[in-house]
């Protein structure tokens, strides 16, 4: 597939994207503010009349018989054991009899919007999920492994409901979170494999556009409903899904819960500020 | 019944809670109530051998069945199919899903009380027809709709 | 399993959802290679105040875990609605809810 710039674009920041995209190379430094907004900015124009709080759905969004499924299955989703199964991992006490929610600011509800934050005393950007580890290793327990479905998956199937509805509110303060958030954006814009693509080929430049049969979702709304229940039953996590996606695009894959991921989901969380988030939610 | 009793079933659900109800005489033992189950249609592996063992053979398209299923399913494994049958007398719903190795996927027998609708999800192999039989008064009647089943998707 | 069910005049509208792996025999088992057998559900039945409504007969090809969706006439608060269900192995299940 060849990529293709966009041809158009609402003012001087969006301009700075399409610029960057004929250059193939990442657009000149800017805010996360000014990012966010010119990412706004493009989608929607190849997105109109699709309010942005829609974008949550990803490739759903542009389909009523995509979106009518969806409904029908999280009316009664079909994973609600392995939820249940989350939250017994969840409720279970430490050996030392702590829990989890002890970790937490109220019992754990209504914090992962904060995630991922950087963290200028160890120096690294933080997640929900490595909170969750941080949680178990200050309880002498021994931490979960990022990509593994039946621990931090099923965990997070449950511990990341308990912020539904929450906005995305990840913060990028000082110069070590700038540092960190300008990695990961150069990640998203740096091409790799054997397709030679970037996050931002598909998911910026062509998002709304078809590629063999699927709808290039926008990344605004990526990082709001993870993990997900791939065809009802399959959980994935975002960093389960982002290596998927390098398998995908015969890329290099990066390991789960690795910086490099942890930079990636801290530049796409910023661009979902202002988003409900939503776990545990079906996709194809 | 208290919500204790209920919250006991609800985690009991299997074994227990079953023969308790039986032995409470709530329920007869599935053996006794129902008919055997249809191996003859379930595994026929051609669509015209599945409706002949249902009696289906010469059904009749009507709009009195209205069947809704997606134009395009998000995934095969899990096709949610909606049926609603306008037509008197309704006896038995039937869901085909005619490329599947075994086509016939589902038969409800609705007895006095239940209303002549039934939502359920299915499996499907690949992009097919999926019909919706109604037994009526002895007669057979259906609604037919073509889902597509696509292969891929980037779960995003 | 899960049940609700919700009364609307006196249709009661209800909705199950039973953990079932509603095995094909054609998955191969990840970690062996080898095919998981076949194990699915056969019969269901749905009752009100213990009389059956619905008779219900799948094959292999009704969804994991699967869902229902049925609606009784001539329900009222107090009511039971029982759903219990046998796969091909023998195995069993059930759950009820009372009506409100």
């Amino acid at each position: 597939m060849r990529v293709l710039c966009p041809g158009y674009g609402k003012g001087g920041r969006a301009m700075l994207l399409v610029a960057a995209c004929l250059a193939q190379a990442a657009p000149a430094q800017a805010s996360p503010e000014q990012d966010r907004k010119a990412f706004l900015s493009t989608y929607r124009e190849k997105f109109p009349g699709i309010p942005v709080g829609s974008y949550v759905n990803g490739a759903l969004m542009a389909s009523r018989d995509a979106m009518e499924q969806f409904d029908g299955i999280m009316a009664f989703p079909p994973f609600q054991d392995a939820i249940d199964r989350g939250k017994a991992l969840w409720e279970a006490p430490f050996r030392n009899r702590s829990t989890f929610a002890a970790c937490f600011p109220d019992g754990g509800r209504n914090v992962a919007g904060n995630y991922p934050y950087y963290d200028a005393r160890s120096r690294e950007v933080v997640t929900f999920e490595m909170a969750l580890n941080r949680c178990r290793q200050k309880n002498n327990e021994t931490p979960y492994a990022f990509d593994d479905p039946q621990t931090m998956g099923a965990l997070t199937a449950y511990a990341r409901m308990l912020s539904d509805d929450m906005l995305t509110d990840v913060k990028v303060r000082g110069k070590g979170a700038l540092v960190r958030y300008a990695a990961g954006r150069k990640l998203y814009f740096t091409r790799t494999g054997q397709y030679d693509f970037a996050c931002a080929s598909c998911h910026l430049y062509n998002a709304g556009k078809t590629l063999r049969t699927e709808i290039l979702s926008p990344s605004v709304g990526q990082t709001t409903h993870w993990p997900v229940f791939r065809g009802g039953d399959d959980l994935n996590t975002l960093h389960m899904r982002y290596r998927r996606c390098l398998q995908q695009m015969r890329a290099p894959l990066l390991p789960a819960g690795g910086e490099a991921l942890n930079d990636l989901e801290y530049f796409m969380s910023y661009l979902s500020n202002g988003l409900p988030l939503r776990a545990s939610v079906y996709r194809k | 019944m208290g919500s204790d009793r209920r919250k006991f079933l609800h985690k009991t659900a299997v074994g227990g809670a079953w023969a308790a109800l039986v032995a409470a005489g709530w329920l007869r033992p599935l053996r006794l109530l129902a008919a055997p189950w249809n191996k003859a249609a379930f595994e026929a592996q051609a669509l015209d051998e599945a409706l002949r063992q249902i009696g289906a053979a010469g059904a009749s398209e009507s709009d009195q069945i209205q069947l809704k299923a997606p134009e395009i399913a998000e995934n095969g494994a899990i096709v949610p199919v909606e049926i609603v049958s306008r037509i008197p007398g309704t006896q038995a719903i039937y869901i085909v899903a005619d490329k599947n190795p075994q086509p016939l996927v589902a038969i409800f027998e609705l007895l006095p009380g239940l209303e002549p609708f039934i939502s359920t999800r299915i499996k499907m192999g690949e992009s097919a027809k999926v019909r919706a039989f109604v037994k009526a008064g002895g007669k057979f009647y259906v609604a037919v709709q073509d889902v597509k089943v696509t292969i891929g998707g980037c779960g995003g | 399993m899960k049940i609700r069910a919700q009364l609307r005049g006196d249709v009661a509208d209800v909705k199950v959802l039973i953990f079932h792996p509603m095995e094909t025999g054609l998955r191969k088992d990840p970690l062996t290679g080898d095919l998981v057998p076949l194990h699915f559900i056969q019969h269901v039945v749905a009752t009100l105040n213990g009389k059956a409504v619905m008779e219900a007969q799948w094959s292999r090809a009704v969804s994991k875990n699967p869902f229902m969706n049925f609606r009784v006439r001539g329900a009222k608060p107090g009511d039971k609605v029982a759903v219990s269900w046998e796969d091909n192995d023998g195995e069993k299940g059930s759950i009820e809810t009372t009506l409100e």
